[in-house]
């Protein structure tokens, strides 16, 4: 067994942000784990513009994004192995990996930093009958195969779901050559952003179809065509609308799971709502030293807020390390009216932050809505927005006067208040 | 000449060819599919039954209470996944106590050990997670689970290093008989002589008796529809848990599997097409309603997959298995389930018989026992060690779900009757199988196979035949 001070789990930009900051607030003895053969995580497949605006103010490819955090932690010299799975992690902090090289590693962590992103929800947990052999995918496997291995799944595609990243393979898949036929959404709204569908379909003419589902997958050995029908209020599809889409592929956009396998083995408390952990404010998780950022947490829809959320996880991390955990009263951060989750989850009364960004997620579309935080019932900080969706992560900041307000109270809560759904 | 073609490499033309090959003959297997376990027995519910639900004195009853007794040694043998779990017929309505009762004593006809009624209580003593509406059930404490495609998978491959020949893609299109020999023709225009045909072709073995035989079959194919869970709903049921059949109809089962995963299912549909394995909502969503009556916790949150498997049901409603009218034609038909359970017994019958009426001589080289693929995930972390010190790559993860390594996924295809495709890779090692279902290693595993195979990953497909994964390169 050996010792380190910090163990990240995951090179892409969660831990690799992590990794800086933790660097930068003096910690040196830090390794990053990461199971793929490059550092950069999912970015590496996402070849488009769009990453980036907020943290540079410029537009950079998903690798471009990925090669600046890269080159800040090589510089720094930070301690990474690759091709390097991390197998279990104990209660305890032990973590355990394995790889070609190095064999079967078990290292003693002071703090671990989970930054393992997320996975696709597959087609069995969506429950689509039919047929059973090849052409159905996950938007993600697609946009791996075409973008780094230079592979087209198929020529004539039907895309379920309108999440961020089937919208981009819709593009992706016709630049490529192949003919987007239609993408179906359950929901009368899109969980993708809003300049995606403007940019990878409307551009392309590519129809988006609400309230709409996938009933039937036909064919033998591989996809011949889908048979999709519409929706009731009750999300039930009605039968006499279906109709029969040829197709010889169907890519699936339907959601994005935190990756919390190894939290769960450490006895992490996971949140229902977002499939991550429940933190606090230091992006701590119930098991002392355990943290976690990026989209292990929750899913995001843009990566600055990962690379934000991140470096103050690196930094509480090694605060931790010097300084062992705050043991004081927390608060708990309730979310109703509209307002899923939250997070953090938690305050520390202690902690003295200047600011502190809370990072959120609506449960349908609203539109003149103000949202809210109150503390016992008294308003602290309120933000009107114009419209909200469940497809964009509303993120807030609160100043250190309104933090004290916030600490001092029993109750917590987010919401959204006035217009309409 | 071959001594003996065997038509079908599922549990039971695989564990003829296995049983067959302890003697020194000529022998071969023609498959249609281009792997071994293409067919029902990939799909179905794994259960190696107890025996007291067939009827007395029938095949079923025989084969099945003769096979069960086979499962502990010829796991330990061939070293496939097999559990004494025990399995409970779950009564539901005080008035159908009776037909437990009935049940319970068939079983002691077939000559079924350890059986018991206990009361619903007690029944919730052993699996706490049952329905309250329970009222009694049927205990049957020699029944177990099997994984049944690493069953047939572990046969052929025994069978295999035997010297039984496994060839692929050969869809039997003519069976004759001339002059005391047989020649059996496959659609790719390939012709094979031989002096004992063995018919497993499953829910084609009709087709392929009506070829040669005066006495024709019918067999329907009776589709049956299977949810199956994540192995965080694992702590569900420990039994088989199967509902007593009453006038409302023939319930589903709920088991854990040998992998530690929950199964739901099968419904029953005939169908036509005979190689229609497709899903349909309407059954998925029986399986689920009815399976929940069982174990009310059952969530649809912890869904990972859905399949369905066809029974081959002949109109007799028993298993044909023997020499036929035509001298040298065998016939091991319409084995619907018990079919699984029975497979070491059918293929010790048949192998007998065939090799008394060759005179088989035993073969001397026999192995009798198989290893199977070291699988990572359910070593200590001493044996890991080991196993990469011995090789790399076992070192490198490619499924992250299942935790399987590439070392295991480069042994599936280069064993005897090794993998060609993703399904095969995926039976093989459970690469595949875990809750993102493949998202993850999907090209991974094609590369891997691209490479040991020396073909294009344009060429590697899910599961033989059309059914390829790309469409070619990108622009
Ligand atoms: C297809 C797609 C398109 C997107 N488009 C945009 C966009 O246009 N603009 C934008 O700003 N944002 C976009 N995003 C969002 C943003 O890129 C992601 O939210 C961000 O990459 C998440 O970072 P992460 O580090 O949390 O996760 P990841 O990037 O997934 O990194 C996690 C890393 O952990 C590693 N890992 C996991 N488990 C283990 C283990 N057990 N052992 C070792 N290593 C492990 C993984 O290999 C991976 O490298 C997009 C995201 C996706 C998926
Ligand atoms: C829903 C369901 C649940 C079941 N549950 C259980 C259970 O729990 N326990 C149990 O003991 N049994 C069970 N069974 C039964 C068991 O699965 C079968 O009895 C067993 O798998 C049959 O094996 P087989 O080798 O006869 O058929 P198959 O596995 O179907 O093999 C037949 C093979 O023949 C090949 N073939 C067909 N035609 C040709 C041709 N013309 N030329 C060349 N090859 C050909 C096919 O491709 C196939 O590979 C179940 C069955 C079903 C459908």
């Amino acid at each position: 067994m050996i010792a380190k001070n910090l163990v990240i789990v995951g090179g892409g930009p969660a831990g690799l942000a992590a990794a800086k900051s933790a660097y930068d607030c003096g910690e040196r003895d830090i390794l990053i784990l990461e199971r793929e053969s490059e550092l950069g995580g999912i970015l590496n497949q996402c070849i488009h513009n769009g990453f980036g605006l907020h943290t540079f103010k410029e537009e950079l490819t998903g690798p471009e994004y990925a090669a600046r955090y890269i080159d800040e932690v090589k510089k720094r010299n930070i301690e990474y192995k690759l091709s390097s799975t991390v197998i279990d992690i104990s209660s305890d902090k032990v973590v355990t990996y394995v790889n070609s090289t190095d064999g079967l590693v078990q290292v003693k962590a002071k703090a671990v930093v989970l930054a393992c992103g997320c996975r696709e929800r597959p087609r069995g947990a969506i429950n689509i009958a039919g047929m059973r052999g090849a052409g159905v995918f996950s938007a993600g496997t697609a946009q791996k195969l075409v973008n780094i291995e230079g592979y087209l799944p198929g020529k004539e595609v039907v895309i379920l779901g309108s999440g961020d990243i089937g919208l981009i393979m819709a593009r992706r898949m016709t630049f490529e050559g192949a003919k987007v036929k239609a993408v179906v959404e359950l929901m009368p709204y899109s969980s993708g952003l809003n300049r995606n569908i403007v940019q990878c379909l409307n551009d392309f003419d590519i129809p988006l179809m609400f309230s709409h589902t996938v009933i039937d997958i036909k064919g033998k050995d591989r996809v011949e065509g889908v048979v999709i029908a519409e929706v009731d209020d009750k999300l039930r599809p009605m039968p006499e609308t279906a109709q029969f889409i040829k197709c010889d592929t169907l890519l699936l956009s339907v959601g994005l799971l935190p990756e919390n396998e190894l939290a769960k083995n450490a006895s992490v408390a996971l949140s229902p709502v977002t499939g991550g952990a429940e933190v606090d404010d230091t992006m701590m998780t119930n098991v002392e030293g355990i943290f976690q950022c990026g989209n292990v947490l929750h899913v995001h829809d843009l990566v600055d807020f990962v690379s934000q959320e991140s470096e103050n996880a690196g930094a509480c991390a090694v605060k931790y390390i010097n300084e062992g955990a705050e043991k004081c009263e927390q608060v708990t951060i309730k979310c109703t009216k509209g307002v899923r989750y939250c997070v953090p989850h938690k305050l520390n009364c202690d902690d003295n932050f200047q600011s502190l960004n809370f990072k959120m997620r609506v449960g349908n579309v609203y539109k003149k809505v103000e949202l809210t935080v109150t503390a016992d019932g008294v308003k602290v900080y309120g933000k009107k927005r114009p419209v909200v969706t469940p497809g964009e992560m509303e993120n807030i900041t609160l100043n250190s006067q309104q933090i004290e307000q916030l600490k001092k109270a029993k109750e917590i809560v987010i919401s959204l208040e006035g217009g309409q759904q | 000449m071959k001594d003996v073609i065997i038509i079908g490499s599922g549990v039971i033309g695989s564990g003829i060819a296995r049983e067959l090959s302890r003697y020194s003959a000529d022998i071969v297997v023609l498959e249609k599919g281009d792997d071994v376990s293409v067919g029902t027995s990939k799909a179905n519910s794994g259960i190696v039954h107890a025996g007291f639900d067939a009827v007395p004195g029938s095949n079923k009853a025989k084969y099945n209470v003769a096979g069960n007794k086979m499962f502990d040694e010829l796991s330990k043998t061939l070293d496939f996944p097999f559990r004494r779990n025990g399995s409970m017929v779950l009564c539901f309505d005080s008035a159908d106590i009776g037909a437990l009762q009935q049940l319970y004593d068939k079983g002691v006809a077939n000559g079924v050990e350890k059986l018991s009624v206990i009361t619903g209580e007690e029944a919730r003593k052993i699996e706490p997670h049952l329905s309250d509406k329970v009222v009694a059930c049927l205990l049957a404490e020699t029944g177990g689970i099997v994984s049944p495609y690493e069953l047939n998978i572990a046969y052929a491959e025994n069978a295999a290093v035997n010297g039984v020949k496994f060839e692929f893609c050969k869809k039997v299109t003519n069976v004759s008989k001339k002059d005391g020999t047989f020649e059996v023709t496959c659609a790719d225009g390939s012709v094979y002589h031989g002096r004992t045909v063995i018919n497993c072709a499953g829910v084609h073995a009709d087709e392929i008796n009506n070829m040669v035989c005066p006495e024709k079959m019918h067999i329907v194919a009776r589709k049956g529809d299977y949810i199956l869970m994540d192995k965080t709903a694992g702590y569900l049921a420990d039994h088989t848990l199967f509902q007593l059949p009453t006038k409302m109809g023939k319930g589903v089962l709920v088991t854990p599997t040998t992998h530690g995963n929950i199964l739901i299912g099968p419904t029953a549909v005939d169908v036509e097409d005979k190689d229609n394995v497709s899903t349909s909502l309407e059954q998925l969503n029986i399986v689920f309603d009815k399976a929940s009556l069982t174990v009310p916790e059952l969530s649809r949150r912890t869904i990972i997959t859905q399949f369905s498997g066809l029974r081959a049901h002949e109109d007799c409603d028993d298993f044909i298995i023997g020499e036929s009218s035509v001298e040298g034609f065998y016939n091991v038909a319409g084995i619907e389930s018990p079919g699984l359970s029975a497979s070491p017994a059918i293929a010790t019958e048949i192998a007998g018989q065939v090799a008394t009426k060759l005179q088989l001589k035993l073969n001397s080289h026999f192995t009798e026992t198989r290893k199977g693929i070291p699988h990572f995930a359910t070593m200590s972390n001493t044996e890991r060690q080991k196993l990469i010190d011995s090789n790399p790559l076992y070192g490198k993860i490619v499924c992250r779900c299942e935790m399987v390594t590439e070392g295991e996924i480069v042994s599936a295809i280069r064993r005897p009757v090794g993998a060609k495709d993703l399904d095969g890779i995926k039976r093989r090692t459970r690469a595949g199988m875990g809750r993102c279902q493949a998202g993850f290693c999907t090209a991974r595993v094609m590369q891997i196979l691209a490479r040991e195979l020396g073909e294009d990953m344009a060429d590697v497909t899910k599961c033989g035949g059309e059914s390829f994964i790309v469409e070619g390169r990108t622009k």
